[in-house]
């Protein structure tokens, strides 16, 4: 059931490395909701292993349908920003309004620009 | 890049259960079985596509530092930045089908490389830069919207962020052209000027004559294409012609007219020979074009090397116990 989207070996190693606490390892669930759709982040559970960690995505984020893929990642393997640090990571890109078309003035009633 | 080389026989099977899977409007995703024409055609598409945006910086670039205001400057900085963060979505797009970016990358400092004959032209006033918003990103959207409902998820995907940033890059060069078109005689004899040098270079960005392109029929039947270059050409022109006339400007053909029965603008004769030369290598920017890319990229070794140190470092920091 399981095919690699990444290497299944990296995703082997970062699984055995979380699991130090008793737990089966962590796991981040994305699902695809339609035809070309990206995957998305739908939460995370837990599994001993990857092969798992799909069965168990299954049931507990696809049991009403509406998902046709999904991708298990060890949660290890996420590398997050820190909400701390929100601000200066994303500010510069809130005053910028000429990234966005509205900035710019075109002629009244021509189209398609 | 490869089609040289055969592509190995695929089993009729899987190629049948593949087509079935494109005829329901299915997308296809990396994981996926896929004919090996199909991965050839589609890095070959991607790598040009993503090199285009890459050497497209390059005429742009050049008046980043004598744009006229400051207003003009960061809109022209914003757009030449998005177009490198384009050519890295579709490069990480072409990664998805097995191939290495370091190679597609080589390619083109190799100069072996295809990418869009347009930006082998030179920029020779500011005009150009209202111009080739208003033409090369209007014709780069034409054929990207369509590019969006591929039949490759990931090439779909990156066509879907494309054209979202891209609003502003055409909607920046029109204001630029409708500027200079109400501005001072030279002005407006600048910006005529800029859109006579432009406009037959933008209709070839569409590709030779559906009857002279021989991957159109494959790839339309597979939907990687939905259109073909005449449509998406046709296109363009519709759009573009009322965009001149709005401001006064004379698009430099004399057999363009308005056809009421197909509701199309008709235009003349494209300069084949021409668009094959600039295709071969014979543009007039060619070479500049391709050792500017190949000094950027050898300028900018010590920062790759660089951050690879810094990360070294950083590793061995963290686990000193380990050496």
């Amino acid at each position: 059931m399981a095919s690699t989207v990444g290497n299944q070996q990296f995703a082997a190693d970062q699984a055995a490395t979380i699991a130090g606490d008793g737990q089966w390892p962590l796991w981040e669930v994305f699902t695809q909701s339609a035809q070309g759709a990206p995957h998305e982040h739908a939460g995370s559970l837990h599994a001993v292993d990857a092969e798992q960690a799909l069965q168990n995505a299954r049931d507990v984020y696809a049991r009403r349908g509406g998902v046709i893929s999904l991708w298990v990642v060890p949660s290890g393997a996420i590398t997050a920003s820190r909400a701390a640090d929100s601000g200066p990571l994303f500010d510069p890109g809130a005053d910028k309004a000429y990234r966005h078309p509205q900035f710019y003035k075109v002629p009244r009633g021509v189209r398609g620009v | 890049m490869t089609q040289t080389r055969t592509a190995p026989a695929d089993d009729p099977a899987k190629v049948a259960a593949f087509e079935a899977r494109i005829a329901a409007g299915e997308s296809i995703e990396p994981n996926d079985w896929m004919p090996e024409r199909y991965r050839r055609q589609l890095v070959r598409m991607m790598s040009q596509h993503a090199h285009s945006e890459i050497v497209g910086m390059l005429p742009e670039g050049n008046w980043i530092t004598r744009a006229p205001s400051l207003r003009r400057k960061i809109s022209l900085l914003a757009k030449v930045q998005d177009e490198a963060g384009h050519g890295l979505y579709i490069y990480c797009g072409t990664e998805t089908l097995g191939v290495d970016r370091s190679e597609l990358i080589q390619q083109l400092l190799d100069g072996t490389a295809k990418y869009s004959s347009i930006f082998n032209y030179p920029t020779l006033s500011w005009a150009d830069i209202g111009v080739i918003g208003w033409f090369v990103d209007g014709a780069a959207i034409v054929n990207q919207t369509i590019l969006a409902k591929a039949s490759y998820g990931p090439y779909a995907r990156a066509m879907i962020r494309v054209c979202k940033e891209e609003n502003f890059h055409k909607r920046q060069g029109y204001e630029i052209v409708a500027t200079l078109a109400n501005g001072t005689p030279a002005q407006k004899a600048m910006v005529q000027d800029a859109v006579n040098r432009w406009w037959w270079p933008s209709l070839m960005m569409f590709g030779p004559s559906d009857t002279d392109s021989p991957n159109t029929a494959e790839l339309i039947r597979w939907k990687v294409k939905r259109k073909t270059n005449d449509e998406l050409r046709q296109r363009f022109v519709n759009l573009t012609v009322p965009q001149a006339v709005a401001v006064s400007l004379t698009l430099p053909d004399p057999e363009l007219k308005y056809d009421a029965e197909t509701d199309n603008w008709q235009f003349g004769a494209i300069d084949w020979t021409e668009f094959n030369q600039v295709i071969r290598g014979n543009g007039p920017c060619n070479r500049e074009r391709l050792d500017a890319r190949r000094k950027a990229h050898d300028d900018g070794a010590w920062v790759r090397e660089a951050a690879s140190a810094y990360a070294e470092k950083q590793r061995a920091k963290q686990a000193p116990e380990a050496a």
